[in-house]
């Protein structure tokens, strides 16, 4: 798509994420190059991954960008969008107390560190919101031959709650939880909690980004959405994802294929 | 730092702007509301009166979810295009607190039906008429039912949080900041944000204060 | 030009409340000319009666009749004075422009007449001030000024003076009199038997919500008919 050199907002567009992007502060560094390219206001609702597409479903957004590949799979079959690409993946990490209790140090293994967990009944913190951490949490119980469903005990904590709420109550009761590194790398209140966890394969967080269907859903700015993803995907926009970095360490790694 | 206090301008200035609307809005709908209640003798009275009331308890997060199903494209309005905008916050607002306004504004002017009315009903003031005087003459005890309805909408984050999205730049208000960064881990800064709203909630509250007294002084 | 209002008929009427009967079985002609004052001890049903009178109550029996039908018409040719004076948060010569305002006097010649209005009653000085800083003795006068402003017929007054003291009491009396050299009829609640004889023509004498004697007021003084009557005569403390 050409890019205008436009100086003037051209309009706006609503993009459904999901709360750790947010969090992470991704968005403020990447929109703002967008919109000077483009003329192109970028509103983001960050929300869980769930809500985000349950707000695309509503056609009250124009584009989802959220990191849960099976829900993504799954809108599309609705027809809710025409097409899926990839655009960046980042990864998550375990964190744990100082104190250990389920004693993960040197474990590189994060499907062991689980089952280590549920053995030990140490205290774990589980967003339990839909979110796409929360699906990657209940994957790898799942590849640890754990059914959370039924063998959840008063250690597992099921809180309901945004990435920073949850890593807040973690903090606060000195329990493991699952996080994306970009949440955790800007999270001031860490109390005990430090990456156990990381590097394992099965952490990677797959971004995904789709225009909502025009077709189904009338008020959706077909031209606007479109430039937006093109641009995530062109070698700008996942320059700019790269450049992205916290503490001088990149959090995101573009991957989108052309 | 200055980029700070420029977005800590806006948000404030958003707060104010969709809190103060939804306030006029309620006060206009609501003071005739609660005067109507107060003259007026009609069948199911006094279950109106009892519901208005059990209204002011309405939950915020539930009036969020409501106006939201209202303003989704995928609901009735939705061709308003109004959710994720202050407009949409400020629907949300008004709803959540014209029961507050217009049944204090009930108790107040029942009250003063009782001193007023013989004489108001001799001097030939009817229905309407009589229901104006009497809002017009209790004004100053009416401030408060006003102030209560404003510390309702700036406390409130449930309402504004799923109608506005609390989408950077547009339409974050203080105390959807203040949770942002409450769930960011950084409290410092969201404590910050909470001293400043409670510091605009007293300054607010003491210029009426200072109106309700001067104007007592004035018209006995 | 148009007819009087009087006389006003009570025929039979009952005034019930909270199961308890106020006033029972009352029979009544209020003619023009004479002044009236209804007497009666606390309880007796006084207040009920004036408020049956000037409409702001409606029997639960019988019937009330003006000589006029339109209602409208009928508001405006009666006025009421109460024992405390009810003025709007707003001046004094405010609150006499809107009794003249509810009584659809045109907008341009509502001061002037409110103005002449407090001038009757001594109250010109305090036009501006807050009707409601204004003493009790004044305020009673405002309602009075507030009632002239509208020259009606009939002025109902519900004990005026109860809550002043003498010498404010002293003043409304001037003014009621004033009323009744203009022609007003004036029927007066009132249980200051010195009132009642330096004020009223004729007395109706009310006991337990019945009308127990009406007599010319020297005559009621002088040789009460009844029992009853007499008893009160001789009870009531008479403020001189």
């Amino acid at each position: 798509m050409g890019v205008a050199l436009a100086a003037a907002i051209a309009g706006f567009i609503t993009v459904a994420s999901t709360t750790s992007t947010e969090q992470s502060g991704l968005f403020r560094h990447l929109l703002p190059i967008f919109t000077a390219k483009s003329g192109i206001e970028v509103r983001v609702v960050a929300v869980g991954t769930g809500q985000a597409l349950d707000i695309g479903r509503r056609g009250d957004a124009d584009v989802v960008l959220v990191h849960a590949k099976p829900l993504e799979e799954k809108f599309l079959a609705e027809d809710h969008a025409v097409r899926r690409q990839d655009v960046m993946y980042n990864d998550f990490v375990l964190l744990g107390p100082k104190s250990d209790p389920a004693k993960l140090a040197g474990t590189k293994d994060v499907v062991t560190a689980f089952q280590r967990i549920r053995a030990a009944r140490a205290p774990f913190v589980s967003r339990g919101d839909r979110s796409g951490t929360h699906f990657a949490e209940l994957e790898i119980w799942k590849l640890a031959g754990i059914d959370i469903g039924r063998e959840k005990g008063p250690w597992y904590r099921d809180t309901g709650q945004g990435m920073g709420a949850a890593l807040n109550t973690a903090a606060a009761m000195d329990a493991y939880i699952l996080a994306d590194r970009g949440t955790w790398l800007s999270f001031r209140n860490r109390g005990d909690l430090a990456i156990v966890v990381e590097g394992d394969k099965r952490l990677y967080n797959q971004y995904g980004v789709m225009l909502v269907n025009p077709a189904k859903h009338p008020s959706v700015k077909r031209e606007m959405g479109q430039a937006f993803i093109d641009w995530l995907v062109s070698a700008d926009g996942q320059k700019a994802i790269a450049d992205y970095r916290i503490g001088g360490e990149q959090l995101f790694f573009p991957n989108a294929h052309e | 730092m200055f980029q700070l206090d420029a977005e800590l301008w806006r948000i404030v200035l958003l707060s104010l702007e969709v809190s103060l609307s939804a306030v006029l809005l309620a006060t206009l709908l609501g003071l005739p509301l609660g005067a109507a209640l107060a003259v007026k003798r009609f069948p199911g009275r006094r279950g109106a009166i009892v519901t208005l009331n059990a209204l002011m308890g309405l939950p915020p997060v539930v009036v969020g979810l409501l106006v939201y199903l209202l303003l989704s494209r995928a609901g009735p309005l939705g061709e308003l295009g109004l959710l994720f905008t202050p407009g949409a916050m400020i629907i949300a607002q008004t709803i959540l607190i014209l029961p507050i306004i217009a049944a204090l504004a009930r108790q107040a002017l029942e009250d003063a039906w009782r001193e007023y009315e013989e004489q108001l009903r001799s001097l030939g003031a009817q229905g309407m008429q009589a229901a104006l005087t009497l809002l017009w003459d209790a004004r100053f005890s009416l401030i408060t039912a006003v102030l209560a309805g404003l510390g309702r909408a700036s406390a409130e984050v449930g309402a504004v949080m799923i109608v506005g999205g609390n989408i950077d730049g547009v339409t974050r208000v203080m105390t959807t900041a203040i949770a942002l960064e409450t769930s960011k881990g950084d409290l410092p800064l969201a404590l910050g944000l909470g001293f400043v709203l409670i510091a605009i909630v007293l300054v607010l509250n003491a210029g009426a204060q200072l109106v309700k007294e001067a104007a007592q002084r004035r018209f006995g | 030009m148009s007819s009087s209002i009087l006389p006003l008929t009570l025929d039979n009427v009952a005034y019930a409340s909270n199961g308890q009967r106020i006033i029972a079985g009352v029979s009544l002609s209020i003619e023009a000319g004479p002044s009236t004052v209804i007497l009666g001890a606390n309880g007796a049903g006084k207040s009920v009666l004036m408020r049956l009178m000037h409409g702001l109550l409606r029997p639960t029996a019988g019937r009330v009749r003006w000589s006029e039908a339109d209602p409208a018409s009928l508001r405006r040719r009666q006025a009421m004075v109460f024992q405390r004076p009810v003025m709007l948060r707003r001046s004094a010569l405010a609150n006499v422009v809107y009794a003249l305002q509810l009584a659809g006097v045109p907008s341009g010649e509502r001061e002037a007449q409110a103005r002449a209005a407090l001038d009757e009653v001594g109250l010109r000085h305090l036009a501006q001030r807050p009707a409601r800083v204004l003493s009790g003795g004044e305020q009673q006068r405002l309602a009075l000024a507030r009632a002239w402003a509208l020259h009606p017929e009939v002025l109902f007054l519900d004990e005026p003076t109860a809550n002043l003291d003498p010498s404010a009491a002293r003043e409304i009396e001037t003014v009621i009199k004033a009323f009744d050299a203009a022609g007003t009829k004036i029927v007066m609640a009132t249980h200051n038997l010195g009132q009642a004889r330096r004020l009223g023509d004729e007395v109706i004498y009310l006991q337990a919500g019945r009308v127990l004697e009406r007599a010319p007021i020297e005559q009621f003084f002088a040789r009460p008919a009844t029992a009853e009557a007499a008893a009160f005569v001789k009870g009531e403390l008479p403020w001189v």
